[in-house]
């Protein structure tokens, strides 16, 4: 009896042998002839005609800067420092200082630029804006034949335009320093020698 | 010599026999492209993917490209490498893999060496690289490579037997050892084959199932001894790197790379001459003239080796228990018996 179910094991374990390897080689031959999932990139593949991408895919980034407040808060989310910004302190009195919509501006954007080069995609800058100006496109094609072309510059300002507000900005400054004090100047603490 | 057209066309002296010598020298390297591009496409074909695209129309021309690439490559042979016989043993490897052709027919009119004892010499020469892979692996002084040749040494010389035990009964059938002789002896139409129990008469058919056992166990011993999968353990990448062949590089490594190649058609020719009537048209008369000839011997000869890669695609490396498993406990049993059945069959005849 013993023997008999050995036996009998043994020309099963053949058989499943032999039965295996054509369910096996049945399913590769599906696959040989059947949909290839390939994409053939640049070639025939275009993803922006043909509206293949994902909704929530995270390509390139975009500023709107007409509703930019200039918080700089992106710059302090980005763990890798792409995003530079730079602001000049608008002036209550300068009538330019007014935003698309109508709201009055505190700081003008006088630099918001985006290294390419260094920006990993990692979708945090766009999470705490708080006006929702900056946020993915769907470009997702970055290559260019200089370094320095992916160094976005985001800002509409010239730098004429630049000089004159900080001219504005300083003379404020100057204004506000000469008149008097009404309360005394509070942000004069000394370095903490701790942290050295 | 009207197995060989080339004597008739330009007589019995050296030239005839140095393009007799050169026909199947040109035809292994024009095999070896088409199947390494056949490899490429059917790998990534059975993955879903689309393989080289490049390089040429539907990539067609990156086995070229591979050539040239391995032919710059940097010649690397290691400090502490026993240097003659690395050196040496790529060339012995492909010389196995090529003499073996000197037998392998391709028409009725064209067999480069009609000799008496071809399907013996055939499996006697072919099996001559365990030796230069036994060389190569223990020269190259590297661990890997030790255990990928001392690998496929075992393998090689275990599945021998059993391949052997199959040619020995298919020569007990068709009563030779030369190729023409057993092609001959299948020709007609395509139920004369010896895989489906020879030519002869009602009693074939108790031929048929040792006939299609023997196929398969000769199938399976010609898959272990060309070093495929899924019995491709001494070249395992996952497990040694690259087994035998881990130190070598250019040119060296190519020669391995091709003698692989050559031997996947040796032994598949070897089936199609054993087993599927060589070069004889599966329809009787119909397209059966010297030319088409060549077609059909090569065409079920690359049948076969599409076969190795589909399974190499298939099927995953079995380990080294499995392996000395089927080959002394399952093939070797069921080749005897066909032996001792077929030869029975034979002498009541």
């Amino acid at each position: 009896m013993e023997n008999q179910n050995k036996i009998k094991r043994y020309f099963e374990g053949i058989w499943t042998g032999i039965y295996t390897v054509l369910v096996g080689m049945a399913i590769t031959w599906k696959h040989l002839w059947g949909h290839k999932v390939t994409m053939q990139y640049p070639d025939k593949f275009d993803p922006l005609k043909t509206g293949f991408i994902p909704e929530f895919s995270r390509n390139r980034l975009f500023v709107d800067i007409d509703k930019c407040i200039g918080c700089a808060i992106c710059q302090k989310d980005c763990p890798i420092d792409c995003i530079e910004i730079e602001t000049i302190r608008a002036s209550k009195e300068d009538p330019e200082a007014v935003f698309p919509s109508g709201k009055r501006m505190s700081l003008w954007v006088s630099k918001f630029d985006i290294d390419f080069a260094k920006c990993m995609c990692c979708n945090l800058c766009t999470e705490n804006c708080p006006e929702d100006c900056i946020y993915m496109i769907r470009e997702f094609e970055f290559s260019v034949y200089d370094r320095m072309n992916l160094l976005c510059h985001f800002s509409k300002m010239t730098p004429e335009k630049i000089a004159e507000k900080q001219k504005i900005a300083e003379e404020e400054k100057a204004k506000k320093a000469a008149a008097p004090k009404q309360a005394p100047a509070a942000g004069q603490k000394p370095d903490n020698p701790k942290t050295e | 010599m009207e197995s060989n057209f080339i004597l008739e066309l330009i007589g019995n002296n050296i030239w005839a026999y140095l393009v007799t010598a050169l026909i199947p020298l040109i035809f292994v390297v024009v095999y070896a492209l088409v199947a390494i591009l056949g490899e490429l496409k059917i790998a990534s074909w059975v993955q879903d993917r689309l393989g080289p695209m490049r390089t040429g129309p539907w990539g067609i021309i990156q086995p070229v490209a591979e050539v040239v690439k391995l032919l710059q490559k940097e010649d690397i042979t290691p400090r502490n490498a026993n240097k003659p016989l690395f050196n040496t043993a790529p060339f012995i490897v492909f010389t196995g893999s090529f003499a073996a052709f000197a037998a392998i027919p391709y028409s009725s009119k064209f067999i480069p060496a009609d000799i008496n004892i071809g399907v013996f010499y055939i499996f006697a020469v072919s099996s001559f690289t365990v030796i230069a892979i036994l060389m190569g692996g223990w020269a190259s002084n590297n661990k890997y490579s030790v255990l990928g040749a001392l690998r496929s040494a075992s393998q090689m010389i275990s599945y021998e037997i059993p391949t052997c035990l199959s040619i020995i009964a298919i020569a007990a059938l068709a009563n030779s050892l030369s190729v023409s002789h057993i092609i001959n002896a299948q020709s007609g139409w395509f139920w004369n084959w010896n895989l489906f129990g020879g030519q002869g008469p009602l009693y074939k058919f108790l031929f048929i199932p040792f006939t299609l056992v023997l196929f398969l166990v000769y199938f399976v011993g010609s898959l272990a001894e060309a070093n495929r999968n899924p019995f491709d353990i001494p070249e395992g990448e996952s497990e040694i790197v690259g087994g035998y062949h881990t130190e070598y590089s250019a040119m060296k490594f190519a020669m391995f790379y091709f003698a692989e190649y050559a031997n996947m058609y040796v032994v598949s020719s070897m089936i199609t001459i054993l087993f599927l009537g060589g070069w004889n048209s599966p329809f009787g008369n119909f397209l059966n003239s010297p030319i088409w000839q060549a077609v059909w011997f090569i065409g079920k000869a690359m049948f076969f080796v599409f076969v190795q890669l589909w399974i190499r695609w298939t099927l995953p490396r079995v380990r080294v228990d499995q392996l000395m498993h089927i080959c002394w406990k399952v093939m070797l049993p069921a080749a005897f018996v066909s032996l001792i059945f077929i030869s029975l069959l034979g002498v009541i005849n």
